[in-house]
């Protein structure tokens, strides 16, 4: 399913943080949302995911307004946060068991779709196991897996990797990768760190609120005369390499 | 959405309290503390002060304990209602928040119910609270601990709401602290939780309306009545209608970018 954005304009009181946004994810795609710190990134997951209301513009999901069908599109709609979102007292099946609930499944759907999710993220030893327990890449699993148990067929990443280590990253990445080549998952995935970033990735360049730039990273490159994303991404900011 | 799902859904959110409080239940047992104290060592010192007539609901002369039980009821719930709300928009709770509003249901649905069941939790504490008033010789008519429910879920509810108004709309007072001293404190001696309103109007008649127009007292006194059995339909109107009132403002009027839930600074 498609989620277009359109002329999306956000300010926090005098300040503008997103200034005309306009793109449209291609289906079954992995787009990598490119921007440092303060860029605008969070600010776009909030309107996405309807945490901030919209100001000007509009975000619509298979041709349905987030305005007027809020509620469908949250069905289709999983979202990784960039801040752990798991309660580290209870135990992973009771985490997945919350969200679960949240979208309406019952107890043994639950039940089912948790255990499906954890086996595929190889955690199925662990669902008893409070969340504490298990170290970040592997919190960070829970909370993927616990966004695709509705079966959302977009799913956004905040910051995914944020505190992890090289390893656990690229891991993660790869992953989520795979969901997108295997189950046909769209994704958007934000992040700072161009090495999570592959050259025919559809890439977003956010900078300073604005979309500097949308399209796949190797055009980007050869479009602005570039050999790498890095100084591509220098080329049109200004800014030092990210 | 079908019915089922708005159920699963209630299930879901009551039952995570749940397990939250029992993972925590020292720290609820630590918070049963407080209106002990206040049962055992406050009432022992001011009874002989204080001395209590036969008023309604009562139908003689009763212990200071007696009289002040049911406000230390909604002082319970006053604490854990305002503890919780600034929890969900500020600290511990922004996780669970934020998956809560990833749910396609609507949200004041959503609100309401995670006000509902943070209450039941305080409720359990208040039933934990009236058997061990029992001790000193608080005994309420055994079905008062039935009839006595309906108003402390309208007590819960109404504070709940109140605590998300707060929490959500003044910034200043984003901490417990503040909310202790501008909120909690101002309701709870304003109001007949430890004195009856009549004893109020003879020290001072201006003081005696503001409690009149505190909600906090009326909620005492649906408390107070239905625990001892008796129809107070003042109390019971007022505490429903301002309970409606405040979920209806709490719920509509919520603004995730006013608070921590984002993550990212509020505006």
């Amino acid at each position: 399913m498609t989620l277009q954005a359109d002329r999306l304009n956000f300010r926090y009181g005098d300040k503008a943080v997103l200034r005309d946004i306009s793109f449209e994810l291609t289906p079954g795609h992995f787009h990598a949302l490119l921007g440092p710190n303060g860029a605008g990134k969070s600010t776009l997951f909030g309107l996405l995911t309807r945490l901030l209301a919209m100001q000007q513009g509009d975000i619509s999901f298979a041709g349905q307004s987030l305005k007027r069908q809020s509620s469908s599109a949250m069905r289709q709609i999983g979202v990784v946060f960039q801040q752990n979102a798991l309660d580290l007292d209870l135990t992973v099946r009771q985490n997945l068991q919350y969200h679960a609930a949240l979208h309406g499944l019952s107890r043994r759907e639950a039940r089912r779709r948790g255990d499906r999710e954890l086996a595929r993220f190889g955690l199925q030893d662990r669902a008893n196991d409070a969340v504490r327990q298990l170290n970040g890449g592997h919190r960070r699993r829970v909370e993927i897996a616990r966004a695709l148990l509705h079966q959302p067929s977009l799913l956004l990443l905040d910051e995914p990797t944020v505190g992890l280590d090289v390893a656990s990253r690229k891991a993660l990445n790869q992953h989520v990768r795979q969901l997108c080549r295997e189950d046909g998952l769209t994704v958007l995935w934000a992040t700072h760190l161009i090495e999570e970033v592959q050259p025919d990735d559809r890439v977003l360049i956010l900078h300073q609120g604005q979309l500097l730039a949308d399209g796949p990273g190797g055009a980007l490159c050869w479009a602005h005369d570039q050999s790498t994303l890095a100084d591509t991404f220098h080329a049109l900011t200004g800014a030092g390499n990210l | 959405m079908k019915a089922a799902h708005y159920w699963h859904c209630f299930v879901g959110i009551q039952g995570r309290e749940w397990l939250r409080f029992w993972q925590q239940r020292t720290r609820f047992a630590s918070a049963l503390v407080r209106p002990l104290l206040w049962l055992v060592v406050f009432a022992a010192g001011f009874r002989a002060v204080l001395g209590i007539s036969i008023i309604p609901p009562y139908q003689t002369y009763i212990t200071y304990e007696t009289y002040i039980a049911p406000g230390l009821c909604g002082m319970i719930i006053l604490f854990n209602s305002m503890q919780g709300a600034l929890s969900m928009v500020y600290d511990r709770e922004l996780g669970s928040m934020r998956v809560l509003l990833m749910s396609p249901l609507p949200r004041p649905f959503l609100l309401v119910t995670k006000l509902l069941a943070m209450g039941t939790v305080s409720i359990g504490q208040v039933y934990v609270f009236l058997l061990l008033a029992r001790l000193v010789d608080v005994e309420p008519p055994g079905w008062g601990y039935l009839a006595v429910l309906p108003s402390l879920l309208l007590t819960s509810l109404m504070l709940g709401a109140l605590g998300l108004l707060i929490a959500t709309w003044i910034k200043q007072l984003e901490n417990f602290a503040g909310v202790m001293n501008f909120v909690i404190f101002p309701m709870f001696f304003l109001s007949s939780a430890l004195y009856p309103l009549w004893r109020m109007n003879e020290a001072s008649p201006w003081l005696y309306w503001i409690c009149q127009f505190n909600p906090f007292t009326h909620a005492v006194e649906a408390i107070r009545f239905s625990l001892y059995l008796e129809w107070n339909p003042a109390a019971f109107g007022i505490t429903t209608g301002v309970t409606l009132a405040l979920a209806l403002l709490a719920t509509t009027g919520f603004r995730p970018q006013r608070t921590r839930i984002l993550g990212t600074k509020s505006a």
